[in-house]
């Protein structure tokens, strides 16, 4: 601070006092924003390096050919899309028509679709019945559907697997009562990774929804029964389109992690029951072909867009509704 | 040199978002506040009397034109190169320091010694009766002490002026008169400039040695409480403070000082203020408690009596489009002096009413 | 009807009671036989022969348990501190000011890592580290999965620092700059002790979804630099043994504290 700037200044001329004011602001303007980027930039740099770049190097691959050992060769060739509809036949060199990879890519979008309809119906009853409870066992239902959430996929995954195994406690528990003679056959079937995903990403749909119902205003729900409501009509006429933001929510949430799924078919499906991730990972590995996993790397991101616009254009929807 | 003020404000515009939503906080407003003075900016939500403290704060830059304080220009100073200091209206007490920290806080940031600090933290917990509480958090504060926090931890830098953004809002109404009065005291002990915020135009009447009534961005009449309550110059002050009736009237000409006027009804009345052309209309602002009625007079008739304790509100009706608006105060007994249906007469002493410029 | 007052409740819906204690059956059943089995005497992972702690005493002195337990310490401390770090810088620059150009794709940018696959995400970071080891012979050894779990530790982290800075009252800092604080020391002094706990929270996340990761390290992991997860995988994959579930129930315990560390600190009051 100068004397000069505190010294009186009463012949100051009007426009002097306007360019301090405008420099002044200017100076804050520039300030600002040298703060922002500053603050920013680290983390931007380091998720565009390490995390946007790696992306791109993987679309320019899905149009590379494949290298002969893994890894890929230059050259444009968008033989790894054509990979998707046709196979080449080995003795003609013939192009034909080939559903393989369709149906792997069918049976994810089916087997994530069919999770994400059962955590509903879970989940709405369970995250309605959280919101409606007092607020001290509130916290310790969000702790405990929290929970599982946070721990080790893999590992949760496992215990799935001990319990629906030939030797598993469900086998073992019907074998006993008598109801079957031999063990059902639940692991490696499409039945498996089904519930392994429903057991997964459970969480994923009951915390919006509960987040939802818990700002729910009760005073609508005491209108509707005072103005003759049934039980199941305030449900259905008040109650799910006022949790409609946290239904489409806790969809995608589950849809999105159960469409790229990895683990769960992994162990459930034990390599015979694919999904998209592992047709991925298997051309990176014992398959050796990284364009074509790259090109499928790059459709299940496209499904994964498709579903986030479906939720932008909803809540965009919804938020135009509000302001009228 | 003459006497500078003690906080200036020349023709300041400050203006909000990018049109078509700008917003014009304030719009060419220029204010002297005198030393040792308790002023107040007074005016409802968004008329720009926050902006213009915050302006004073250097908590926000204007687009255009001066702020000085005690002479100085000051509108391209940061906020901690400022030598003001600011009482929050949500107080913003820091939650994870002590009363004792909190009040230190701006006496550490200048670099004091420390037996200087503790003396003054010492002294200002005794001057906001707050002695014994110096290790407590303000999560553990009623409203009441928080709001004694906050004026302790401005006042222990002895700034020039201080700047109050509506302080006693969060506070209950008891509560709130008891601070007022205080307030004031405390204003009249350390000699500060008090440079207060209200929307409660009691506040302002009852502490304000000078008021500045803002609406729109502009300040619509600056003046003692007595000038603002009996001389309004428009009609948004004279709306804005206390409750009033406006009557379209006929100036009739000059007499003993006042205007003589005709309202709806008949009834005629002296008016002060500057003098119109004879026989032009005029709108003039008449308090409810500055008319007396008498039983049995022709002017109008009473269609409405509301009880309100001490006094009665009665609706006259003057004519079929002209009602006024009358507070006489009840009967000893508490009863009401005149009843729904009665035709009274209406008697407004000479210059009780004003003449509006708008 | 049992209790008249059941039927008055007018938030009560039939049956979403049983379904909700189902959905937590559901959550923590398998886990339940998991740790219960730990602890078996026997082999088997699903007959009771007596209760025992010799699975905990074998997984202890595995060596490659505990080979891949420090490299998974490694690992996770380095991408929590740098996460964290960069998390923390991120949320005061995308928070409680006016919005800035460029403010919008900034937060898309730190939430990208959330809304790519990981198993893209991790063929992706092999092609990525590979075509650099190929081009120019750099190898960062543990680098390549301490910057690949930082890159995805970083949403994780933000989330809680930026709630509880969107929480904070902005008056704070203007009452610190109008009792004369620089904006350093504003920050210092009022904006990161209030900041505390969410950044402590943030960190929490970040070492669990870094400790916990199998899909990305197992692609991106080099010769030798077998996690903990990796290493259970193989484990599973050799034999399922109570020893794989003892592993198994540790590595949960370590989740289930960070998390409730995370959730006890982040709630704290203001």
């Amino acid at each position: 601070m100068t004397e000069a700037a505190l010294s009186p200044m009463p012949a100051e001329s009007l426009a002097a006092t306007a360019d301090r004011v405008a420099s002044a602001r200017a100076r804050m303007h520039r300030r600002f924003l040298e703060i922002r980027w500053g603050l920013a930039g680290p983390a931007l740099l380091v998720i565009g390096v390490f995390g946007i770049v790696p992306l791109l190097i993987i679309l320019v691959y899905s149009f590379l050919k494949a290298g002969s050992y893994g890894g890929v060769e230059w050259g444009f060739s968008t033989a790894a899309y054509v990979q998707f509809l046709f196979e080449r036949d080995i003795f003609d060199e013939q192009l034909r028509f080939a559903t393989d990879y369709l149906q792997i890519f069918a049976r994810s979008i089916l087997l994530a679709l069919g999770a994400t309809v059962f955590c509903l119906v879970i989940g709405f009853p369970t995250a309605y019945f959280m919101a409606t409870r007092p607020a001290s066992s509130r916290n310790l239902w969000v702790f405990l559907i929290t929970l599982p959430f946070w721990t080790n996929l893999l590992i949760r995954t496992y215990s799935m697997m001990l319990i629906i195994r030939d030797e598993g406690l469900i086998n073992d528990f019907l074998l006993w009562t008598g109801l079957t003679g031999r063990p059902i056959v639940i692991l490696y079937t499409d039945f498996a990774i089904g519930l392994g995903l429903l057991y997964s990403f459970l969480p994923f749909m009951v915390l919006p929804l509960y987040a939802s119902l818990e700002k729910l205003d009760f005073r609508f729900v005491e209108a509707a029964f005072d103005l003759y409501a049934t039980r199941g009509r305030v449900l259905r006429r008040i109650i799910i389109p006022l949790a409609k933001p946290g239904i489409v929510a806790g969809c995608l949430l589950v849809f999105i992690p159960a469409i790229g799924a990895f683990i769960t078919p992994l162990m459930l499906g034990g390599g015979k029951q694919m999904m998209i991730g592992n047709l991925i990972a298997l051309q990176f590995g014992s398959s050796r072909n990284w364009p074509f996993g790259s090109a499928a790397s790059l459709i299940l991101m496209a499904l994964v867009m498709i579903a986030l616009i479906i939720y932008v254009r909803s809540s965009a929807d919804r938020s135009k509704a509000s302001h009228g | 040199m003459a006497e500078s003020a003690a906080v200036e404000a020349r023709s300041v515009t400050k203006t909000f978002g990018v049109a078509p939503d700008l917003v014009r906080a304030l719009d060419d407003v220029s204010v002297a506040i005198e030393e040792n003075e308790f002023f107040t900016l007074l005016g409802p939500s968004g008329c720009g009397k926050t902006t213009l403290l915050r302006l004073i704060a250097g908590l926000e830059l204007p687009n255009s034109g001066d702020i000085l304080l005690a002479g100085r220009s000051v509108v391209h100073l940061p906020p901690h190169e400022r030598p003001v200091n600011t009482v929050f209206q949500s107080y913003a007490l820091f939650p994870h320091m002590s009363v004792a920290q909190n009040i230190a806080f701006g006496l550490e940031m200048r670099g004091l010694a420390r037996d200087e600090i503790a003396r003054t933290v010492g002294e200002m917990l005794t001057l906001v009766k707050m002695q014994g509480l110096d290790a407590r958090r303000p999560g553990q504060l009623s409203g009441g002490q928080q709001q004694r926090v906050a004026l302790a931890r401005a006042l222990a830098n002895h700034p020039k002026v201080l700047l109050l953004d509506e302080p006693l809002s969060a506070l209950d109404l008891k509560l709130r008169q008891g601070m007022r009065g205080e307030l004031k005291s405390l204003q009249r002990r350390t000699g500060i400039t008090f440079v207060f915020v209200t929307h409660d135009q009691e506040e302002a009447l009852t502490m304000s040695d000078r008021i500045a009534v803002m609406d729109r961005g502009r300040v619509q009449q600056l003046g003692t409480p007595l000038d603002i309550y009996e001389r309004p110059v428009n009609k948004f002050v004279a709306d804005f403070i206390g409750d009033t009736n406006f009557l379209e009237a006929t100036a009739l000409g000059e007499e003993g000082g006042f205007v003589r006027c005709r309202c709806a009804g008949g009834f005629e009345l002296l008016v002060g203020g500057i003098p119109p052309a004879p026989g032009a209309t005029v709108t003039v602002a008449l308090r409810p408690e500055k008319i007396v009625l008498h039983p049995g007079g022709a002017h109008g008739t009473v269609t409405q009596a509301v009880y309100v304790g001490t006094d009665t509100n009665y609706v006259v009706q003057l004519s079929v489009k002209t009602d006024l608006g009358v507070r006489v105060q009840n009967a000893v007994d508490g009863r009401a002096r005149f009843a729904v249906g009665e035709h009274v007469g209406i008697e407004v002493p000479p210059g009780a009413a004003r003449l509006l410029k708008d | 009807m049992a209790d008249p007052r059941a039927t008055l409740d007018l938030k009560r819906q039939p049956g979403f009671g049983p379904v909700a204690w189902f959905c937590l059956f559901m959550l923590y059943a398998p886990i339940a036989v998991l740790f219960v089995f730990s602890f078996n005497a026997g082999r088997s992972v699903n007959n009771w022969s007596g209760f025992s702690l010799d699975w905990y005493v074998k997984a202890f002195h595995n060596e490659g348990i505990q080979d891949a337990a420090w490299i998974s310490l490694q690992v996770a401390f380095a991408a929590t501190l740098a996460a964290t770090i960069l998390a923390t810088a991120a949320a005061l620059a995308t928070t409680r000011t006016r919005p800035w150009a460029g403010q919008t794709g900034a937060y898309l940018v730190i939430n990208l890592p959330l809304m790519v696959p990981e198993i893209v995400t991790a063929i992706a970071t092999l092609s990525f580290f590979a075509l650099i080891a190929s081009l120019s012979g750099i190898r960062f050894g543990l680098g390549t999965l301490i910057i690949t779990h930082t890159v995805f530790c970083i949403p994780f982290a933000y989330l809680p620092i930026r709630a509880r800075l969107e929480g904070m009252d902005l008056t704070l800092e203007q009452a610190a700059a109008d009792l004369y604080a620089t904006p350093w020391q504003a920050f210092r002094r009022v904006t990161l002790p209030l900041l505390a706990p969410g950044i402590s929270a943030g960190a929490a996340l970040a070492f669990i979804v870094s400790f916990d990761d199998f899909t990305i390290s197992q692609f991106v992991a080099g010769p030798g630099q077998q996690t903990l997860p990796i290493y259970i995988y193989g484990a599973i994959r050799r034999g399922v043994t109570p020893e794989v579930n003892a592993i198994s129930t540790i590595l949960l315990m370590i989740s289930i504290l960070f998390v409730s560390a995370s959730f006890l600190i982040g709630r704290r009051r203001q």
